[in-house]
């Protein structure tokens, strides 16, 4: 098989949508730190360093597609995926501390991040493992495998205060949902995001409220009687409603001990007990009512630890985030400045944008971290609405290109790592332009391709290309 | 598998939903909001930086060493100029037409990418000419002045003991975060060590423009403004008159004066002769070229960048160090016959009576009583070799702060040289030298390389007898939490028991009868304890030394007077440090030594110095 079918068989629009991406990604790192006379190819500058990843990031790719063997991913995964673990750890000895977080290695004046690259070995090892023949996600030990695989990592990166490539992690959640692990667990996690919510930004109470109803209704739903649940649901849950109103007649008030969100989750959970308890005694086979009742009860503790987690686990400057992004403190010149000053240059945009190089937010760099973290803010400002828009598309194209892909893929080992590899973009792009655009906290992940950055895109250069790699291999052995 | 497929289908519909949710919220930021939607062709916000006032430096008094005055800097709008009358303008500013037409010129040019934006049209322009513009700023649309503040220096002290500030340049805003272009920071001296306190914070206010591009009023109410925050001043422990006295007594000769309050390692005045004029000071730039080319180097900060040897005010050291060691008593004596000859070796010495003890060795700074001394340390039988006894001096001479950086605050702070033994192995060969080889050292030559301070710190160590506290020039206001660095005290190797003995040779050196180094700078009242030097170079004649402390019971000051090429330390570096230590003590030089402190003043040794 001659080079020129390698040629054809290249998925030339990944390639594409890459090289798009990247070079949009380089011009308006240009465009955010230029002055007046400035020259692209100033290597002083960040614009004129972004060059030069670039450069090194297409030669790594031509090297994964075209030198490097593609055996050596599989048979490699785990001990690239240990060297990694290895570099870590030395990170947390060795680092260097740049900006609150230890995760740096300084090499010959360079810096770059081991957590950029470990999400490709956790995606090599991940699709090596569950990629195996006889791996089944719901048997214990095989999906206590695939969790305790990517919690390793992900426990070291929190170790470094990285947080934001700690919560890229959470991605795979998605493949294991794809290779078996059932909706509900994802479903439940989402649940959760919206307590933790609604526990901070209104009360513990209401997040009692919605989480016993949700639950009630789901149980009836479940076993076809909606309408019957529906009425006792709403029926319950305006009766507990008034709770507060009737704790605070002051005859019950001076004696009540505890405030209503507690009453709740005593009298509730002390009825779930009893059920779960009845449910074992008499060994009916009710295993979906013996779950819900275990979330209830789970999910009943998680309200309670959300302010203990709030305010003695997250990090103070997290913390204020969140406070910020939830409308519980108006803080525009403090820590909500970032997200209102990225706002101001993206809605400044309008619907065609200022136009290339003529920013004004860019100026006095009010915008922080413009050409890493906020580089979605250069674009929204110059390129306006359409031009967002258009990085979404282009996003949301590759994105399916890839699951597509995967999805054709026979190999299992190909398939998974694909899915890891949408997965990561995934969140990055979501976390990303979520934050920029006031949907999430401030957390610093880089925007893939787009950012500067050289463990980034050098990081993300080599994930992609090694599913390109693997999927040109498919075509490879067919033809053969 | 058909559960599969859904599953990837669920997958992709999550995600459309996710990047739906995403497009929703950026066409409600982008079209939908009015609060943002501000675009190039009718809106732009215009931000107007407001730069904070510097913090100023005071002196240990509270007086002001280097203060504010209010400049402004002319910015310019190119958008919003109109055709005005160029000859008025040119007038009220000093300026020539053609410079005008050049910078619009200019702004043609670049006009697309200027854009909205302000450009700086004339820096630093003083309040006269300010107030000039003011009254008929009307005529000038698109002209503004932003205030920014100048250094100005109430008192001639300091020069480059207090550094300049000068604008950012590239490299410095690589290195430096929350600097932009345009922002001044400290660059030498004080200004630099203490950039973080003084600078303060950058504010701005935000504007709106209407569809004709005039200002209109504050984005929303100034909600998003920031005020600046002015810079805090900075208390130091320079004393504002002993330093402009010292500059005074060193001006036309070149060297350097340190003074320390010994109790606290307080720097109380650091001359670096020649040293920048305050009047140049504030407008460095305009005098950048002149001073760098000064054949005499006044950008150089004399007293912690000139290492070189201290001369016979080392001989306290080796005094303390043979006391430590157990081959030298207060009262060993030995001969002197106008130098010291073994073997091939002869150093010289002067006439003075044979045989002295340690005490008169001190006191009229023998020469052959510290080749003796030296020799007995460095060929003491205690240790195996040369070598290890010349490594336990050596641990002893650093212990002093020789050799090493002391730690202070002051930029660009010199290590200083102090000889080691793999240095003498490979210069003569290993375990090939002796005593002899090194013996210039006894007497604080060779190899030896000593900055000022640490002389003075040297001094200030005696003085304290037996320890010092890092010499500093950051003073804390009671309250202020103190740097832990600068009140820890730091013991030499020397037992503090030996230190009264070398104090008492030092006092006979000022106030012991003839015979005595420095009984001509002796100061009526004060028993002041003293050490001439004469330290040999080889780049010219003799650097005249002299260190002191006074009084010799809880002293108040310590100095060290370094001047170069000058001669014998008695002739001029101890009067000098002497006047310093009248001035200091007594607020006046008494009747008697103004005859001195005269000839000090008119002195000009400049010529003596060699300059290439």
């Amino acid at each position: 098989m001659g080079t020129g079918s390698i040629y054809n068989k290249l998925d030339w629009r990944l390639i594409i949508y890459y090289l798009i991406l990247v070079v949009f990604g380089w011009l308006n790192i240009f465009s955010s730190v230029h002055a007046e006379n400035s020259i692209l190819f100033d290597f002083s500058q960040r614009y004129g360093m972004h060059f030069i990843w670039m450069c090194i990031s297409i030669v790594l790719a031509l090297s994964i597609i075209f030198i490097i063997p593609s055996r050596i991913y599989q048979a490699f995964s785990w001990g690239f995926y240990l060297m990694m673990i290895l570099l870590l750890m030395s990170v947390l000895v060795l680092g260097v501390e740049i900006k609150g977080s230890r995760s740096w290695i300084s090499l010959g004046g360079f810096n770059f991040q081991p957590a950029e690259f470990s999400k490709i070995t956790t995606s090599l090892a991940l699709a090596a493992l569950m990629g195996k023949y006889g791996y089944v996600f719901k048997r214990t030990d095989c999906w206590m495998k695939a969790f305790a695989t990517i919690g390793l990592p992900m426990m070291l990166i929190l170790l470094e205060k990285e947080t934001g490539s700690m919560l890229v992690y959470i991605g795979f959640l998605l493949v294991f949902y794809r290779e078996g692990m059932s909706g509900w667990f994802l479903l439940a996690g989402l649940f959760a995001i919206l307590l933790f919510i609604l526990g901070l930004a209104v009360s513990p109470f209401v997040a009692m409220l919605v989480l016993t109803g949700s639950l009630m209704l789901v149980y009836f739903i479940k076993h076809q009687r909606a309408l019957f649940g529906i009425i006792v649901t709403v029926l319950s849950i305006t009766l507990l409603a008034f709770l507060p109103k009737i704790l605070s007649i002051e005859a019950i008030a001076a004696k009540n001990p505890f405030p209503a969100e507690i009453w709740v989750a005593l009298i509730c959970c002390a009825a779930a007990v009893f059920l779960l308890v009845k449910n074992f005694v008499l060994r009916t086979k009710n295993k979906f009512l013996r779950n819900i009742l275990l979330c209830y009860i789970m999910m009943t503790g998680f309200i309670f630890s959300v302010q203990f987690i709030f305010n003695n686990v997250l990090q103070d400057h997290q913390r204020a985030r969140i406070e910020v992004l939830l409308g519980m403190k108006d803080d525009p010149k403090g820590v909500g400045y970032n997200v209102h000053q990225s706002l101001i240059a993206i809605g400044s945009g309008g619907l065609f944008g200022k136009g290339f190089m003529r920013g004004t937010q860019t100026r006095f760099d009010f915008v922080p971290e413009q050409t890493t973290d906020f580089i979605f803010c250069t674009i929204g400002e110059e390129w306006g609405f359409v031009g967002s828009l258009g990085v979404l598309v282009l996003y949301f194209l590759l994105l399916m290109r890839i699951l597509n892909k995967a999805e054709q893929n026979s190999d299992n080992f190909t398939r998974i790592y694909g899915y890891c590899v949408a997965s990561c973009l995934l969140m990055h792009i979501l976390i990303n332009i979520c934050m920029t655009i006031g949907l999430m906290p401030v957390i610093g992940i880089p925007l893939p391709f787009l950012s500067y950055g050289g463990s980034s895109l050098i990081a993300f250069t080599i994930l992609l290309f090694i599913f390109i790699r693997l999927d040109l291999d498919q075509w490879r052995y067919l033809k053969q | 598998m058909a559960l599969s497929i859904s599953k990837k289908n669920i997958l992709l519909a999550s995600i459309a939903i996710a990047f739906l949710a995403v497009t929703a919220r950026l066409f409600y930021v982008q079209i939908i909001e009015d609060k943002y939607r501000i675009n190039a062709e009718n809106n732009a916000l215009k931000y107007k930086i407001n730069y904070p006032a510097r913090g100023r430096i005071l002196d240990r008094n509270g007086e002001i060493i280097v203060d504010n005055k209010i400049i402004y800097d002319l910015e310019v709008v190119p958008i919003d100029v109109q055709p005005f009358d160029t000859l008025a303008f040119c007038e009220i500013f000093d300026l020539d037409e053609e410079f005008v037409k050049e910078r619009f010129n200019y702004y043609r040019t670049y006009r697309s990418r200027i854009g909205f934006g302000s450009i700086t049209f004339l820096k630093q322009v003083p309040g006269e000419m300010y107030d000039k513009f003011a009254e008929k700023s009307y005529m000038f649309p698109g002209f503004d002045a932003v205030v920014r503040t100048s250094r100005e220096y109430p008192v001639n002290s300091g020069g480059n003991l207090l550094g300049y500030i000068s604008e950012v340049d590239q490299n410095f805003l690589n290195t430096h975060e929350g600097y932009a272009m345009g922002d001044f920071a400290g660059k030498t001296g004080m200004e630099m060590a203490f950039e973080d306190r003084l600078k303060g914070e950058k504010g701005y206010e935000i504007f709106l423009r209407d569809a004709h591009n005039r200002i209109q009023e504050h984005y929303e109410n100034g909600e998003y403004d920031k005020e600046a925050i002015g810079g805090s001043d900075v208390m130091t422990t320079i004393d504002l008159h002993l330093q402009a006295y010292g500059q005074q007594l060193m001006q036309n000769k070149v060297g350097s004066v340190v003074a320390i309050e010994p109790a606290t390692g307080e720097i109380l005045a650091m001359v670096s002769s020649p040293g920048i004029d305050v009047s140049q000071l504030a407008e460095i730039n305009k005098y950048y070229s002149e001073l760098i080319n000064d054949p005499y180097k006044p950008m150089f900060n004399r007293a912690v960048q000139s290492a070189q040897p201290p001369g016979s005010v080392f001989k306290v050291v080796n005094g303390l160090i043979g006391l430590q060691e157990g081959v030298l008593t207060p009262e060993t004596k030995y001969p002197c016959h106008a130098g010291y000859s073994v073997g091939g070796v002869r150093l010289g010495c002067h006439n003075h009576v044979s045989p002295i003890d340690m005490y008169q060795s001190l006191m009229m700074s023998c020469n052959a009583y510290y080749c003796y001394v030296f020799r007995n340390i460095i060929d003491n039988p205690k240790y195996a070799s040369v070598g290890d006894a010349f490594d336990k001096w050596r641990e002893y001479v650093t212990s002093f702060g020789f050799g090493t950086k002391l730690g202070s605050d002051i930029p660009y702070e010199l290590a200083g040289n102090v000889p080691t033994r793999a240095y003498y192995d490979k210069y003569h060969g290993k375990d090939r030298w002796k005593s002899l080889s090194i013996i210039s050292l006894s007497i604080g030559q060779g190899e030896l390389g000593c900055t000022p301070l640490h002389l003075a710190n040297m001094c200030a160590t005696v003085a304290n007898r037996g320890y010092y506290y890092i010499p500093h020039y950051v003073k804390y206001a009671p309250g202020e939490e103190v740097d832990s660095t600068y009140t820890t005290r730091h013991y030499t190797m020397v037992d503090t028991t030996y230190f009264p003995e070398v104090v008492k040779g030092m006092e006979l050196a000022v106030q012991g009868g003839p015979g005595a180094t420095a009984r001509s700078v002796a100061i009526p009242g004060i028993i002041m304890c003293g050490k001439t030097g004469t330290a040999q170079n080889p780049h010219g004649s003799d650097h005249s030394v002299f260190m002191c402390f006074a009084p010799k019971d809880d002293p108040k000051i310590a100095v060290v007077a370094y001047v170069e090429n000058a001669g014998f330390g008695a002739t001029w570096a101890a009067p000098i440090a002497s006047l310093l230590v009248e001035k200091y003590l007594n607020g006046e030089i008494c009747s008697e030594r103004k005859y001195l402190e005269q000839r000090m003043f008119d002195a000009n040794l400049l010529s003596r110095v060699k300059t290439r």
